[in-house]
């Protein structure tokens, strides 16, 4: 059997691995919410993350689209970004599913001399993690605009207010972007 | 954070540890809080310890007195809240709050569950006042006031919104936002406030309004939002501030004549007062109704809040109508009667249109916006055109304190489906009583901690997502001014086409003005539907 029919074999089981090594990058308490609570709206996190894994190894199984994996993993890193990770441990769980696929199919890797076709493998996981990097910093770079244009809005504001500023700025203020601080 | 290591780095199996929540320190992350409060803001309203401090020094420059005024600040208010002192001691710890903040949600942080938020400041009460604490310390949950533990409480009491929804699944009612509420109030003895709140109250007190706005300013504000009107309707619509013996006195959110959203929201009620030729005045002095003392203690909302009471005296008008605000809504509705029960100077408020009775009103003497101008709409009273809104597939996010801390659902609803003809609801169990925070709320809403807002405001977006993607909405109404202001932000990092709107902005785009001229465009000056530049 080839590694790609072992994994769609195996899907299942892997997939449970996998998902339960990344709800553990959580504390325990918050790991226990993220597997319990099944409803979509009451945990928007847990069901991202295990809707995005099955979608990513999905793409692993039938060939990269660069734009569909992207996307999916936009899902999970955008909420990663905003929680207490540091930068590598936000997008640590690509590689954890290497961790996970080593463990589960080790005796079937050896006994098949799959070696190779896991390398390859591993080397697709590999690419995913960079995409990876580089949503984790849009995300972070996004946070740090909408800050500053928060500021930006609020100065130019007040500059207004204060007559110090004409109208003829009016345009560039847009309701529809980030606003001004309100209170 | 310490540099790590490549071999620590490529621990990819990285689990955190399994430590218990006291032997957990807090580590206070940048991002995630709001600058500390600036010496001259405590000074203004005579705060205690007004000086000059950073979060992220060691030293908070505390009196060295600091444990023992904390202490007795508890004690204070244990004997003086019943409320309170029941708080810390029913709570049975079943965990039915524990995965309903909106913080815990997003963030994902043990210390935002309810409570365990609560238990931080019950830990302490614990340790002091309860005999079995004061013998078993730690085997009953208790422990000492250590400056890091008084840290961990500041933190923790500026992620909360004090939104209360994890109080609707107590089954003790055990309101977990009173909680933050007192600790906030607790850590003002000690000058421990975050400028964003601090600063709002000083400039309201001194000034009238969050920004210092002076009456000139606040003039030339309305003066061009009056010329912008007329720009797009062809109607000058008077308004006038300070005018005594004016039937009404109208307060809103001072953000409105700040804001851009906020504008075009306070445009909409200039056309609708208008229209209805309602007697009604502005006033430069109280040019606020968001009441930011509230985030401070209970003293400082009382005093903000009178304000408002002595300039109706003044003016010797017969009754109030407020604006589309979150908090202030919480503090009319839910303090104003303890503070200081039925107000006698002022008339019961009767609709002059309409000649409904706002009997919800009769002690306090305020109507909600929506109130008033549901009523109008269902009495048939103003003219609408629902169509003009048909660029827009709007759901509603039901502000904390005016849906679950009022129990005002319905009315919003009524006028958002009568002046626009998309309106979808979001799920069940993210609206009305169950509303998730915008997750700025109670003056979290600065741009420094935006990380902190982010996480806070994932359930939201992550419900207004599934909407768009449901239905194409394309716009996030509500009812707050903060919500206006913060809910933007939120939309542009994780659901990108949603634009936010109060509603009265779309009232004002709907509502057909008598004399008014063929309309091309709406509020913010975008084409009408079929009014497109070919
Ligand atoms: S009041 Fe709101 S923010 Fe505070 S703990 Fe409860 S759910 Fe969380
Ligand atoms: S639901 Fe009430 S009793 Fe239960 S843990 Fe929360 S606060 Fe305590």
């Amino acid at each position: 059997m080839g590694l790609e029919n072992l994994l769609t074999h195996k899907r299942s089981t892997i997939l449970k691995k996998w998902s339960d090594v990344v709800i553990e990058t959580y504390p325990p308490e918050t790991a226990a919410f993220l597997k319990r609570q099944k409803d979509r709206f009451a945990n928007p996190v847990g069901s991202v993350v295990f809707q995005g894994l099955e979608d990513i190894f999905g793409e692993l199984l039938q060939g990269i689209d660069y734009e569909r994996v992207s996307a999916f993993l936009d899902n999970i890193i955008r909420i990663r970004a905003v929680q207490d990770f540091s930068p590598s441990h936000a997008i640590a769980f690509i590689f954890l599913l290497k961790k996970v696929i080593r463990e589960e199919l080790k005796k079937e890797i050896k006994e098949n001399g799959l070696s190779k076709e896991l390398l390859a493998l591993e080397s697709r996981i590999d690419e995913l993690a960079l995409l990876a990097f580089d949503i984790f910093m849009q995300c972070r770079e996004k946070i740090y605009e909408l800050k500053a244009m928060e500021l930006n809005n609020q100065t130019y504001s007040l500059l207004k207010k204060a007559k110090l500023i004409i109208d003829l700025e009016e345009q560039e203020s847009c309701p529809n972007g980030d606003n001004t601080k309100n209170l | 954070m310490a540099v790590q290591k490549p071999e620590e780095l490529s621990k990819i199996d990285y689990k955190p540890p399994k430590t218990s929540w006291m032997d957990t320190p807090a580590e206070l992350r940048k991002d995630m809080f709001c600058w500390g409060n600036k010496e001259k803001s405590l000074k203004t309203v005579g705060f205690p310890n007004a000086r000059a401090w950073s979060v992220a020094d060691e030293d908070w420059k505390l009196p060295e007195n600091w444990k023992e005024i904390f202490l007795e600040g508890l004690k204070e208010r244990l004997s003086k809240y019943r409320s309170f002192q029941l708080f810390m001691d029913i709570c049975v710890r079943c965990g039915a709050c524990a995965d309903k903040c909106h913080f815990f949600i997003g963030g994902g942080d043990p210390k935002n569950m309810p409570v365990l938020r609560a238990e931080l400041l019950r830990s302490i009460y614990r340790n002091y006042f309860t005999t079995s604490g004061k013998m078993l310390g730690k085997v009953a949950g208790a422990r000492e006031l250590t400056y890091n533990v008084l840290k961990e409480l500041w933190y923790y009491a500026y992620q909360c919104t004090e939104c209360r929804r994890c109080s609707l699944f107590c089954p003790y009612g055990i309101d977990t936002a009173e909680v933050t509420i007192l600790v906030r109030e607790l850590l003002n003895l000690l000058g421990l406030n975050i400028e964003w709140i601090a600063g709002p109250v000083a400039n309201c007190w001194r000034t009238g309004n969050h920004m210092g706005l002076l009456p000139h300013t606040l003039r030339d504000t309305v003066d061009s939002f009056q010329a912008d009107l007329e720009t797009i309707t062809g109607v000058k619509v008077d308004y006038s501030f300070n005018r005594k013996g004016a039937e009404i006195l109208f307060v809103n959110p001072s953000g409105e004549f700040f804001d851009p959203v906020g504008n075009i929201t306070f445009m909409g009620y200039m056309l609708l007062f208008h229209e209805i030729g309602l007697d009604v005045t502005l006033s430069t002095y109280v040019s606020e109704g968001g009441n930011f003392g509230f985030f401070t203690s209970n003293e400082m909302a009382k005093r903000l809040h009178s304000k408002v009471y002595a300039e109706a005296k003044r003016l010797k008008v017969k009754w109030i109508i407020g604006g589309e605000c979150g908090h202030m809504w919480r503090v009319w509705h839910q303090y104003h009667n303890t503070w200081y029960g039925p107000v006698d100077f002022l008339k019961e408020p009767v609709s002059p249109i309409t000649g409904t009775k706002f009997e919800n009103a009769k002690s306090n003497k305020i109507v909600h916006i929506c109130e008033f101008t549901a009523d109008l709409i269902k009495h048939g009273k103003i003219k609408l055109d629902p169509s003009r809104n048909d660029n827009y597939k709007v759901t509603l996010h039901d502000s904390c304190n005016v849906s679950r801390g009022m129990g005002m659902l319905e009315e919003p609803r009524d006028i958002i489906k009568s002046v626009c003809n998309n309106f979808y609801e979001m799920p069940p169990n993210t609206i009305r009583e169950n509303t998730f925070c915008c997750g700025s709320g109670s003056g979290l809403n600065a741009s420094e901690n935006m990380e902190l807002r982010m996480r806070g405001g994932l359930p939201r977006a992550n419900a207004v997502n599934y909407v768009r993607d449901k239905f194409g909405v394309n716009t996030l109404a509500n009812i707050c001014q903060i919500d206006r202001a913060a809910l933007q932000a939120l939309m542009n990092y994780w659901a990108p086409d949603v634009v936010v709107r109060g509603v009265h902005e779309l009232v004002g785009n709907a509502l057909v003005l008598k004399g008014e001229k063929e309309r091309t465009t709406d509020l913010r000056g975008e084409p009408l539907p079929g009014k497109e530049a070919k």
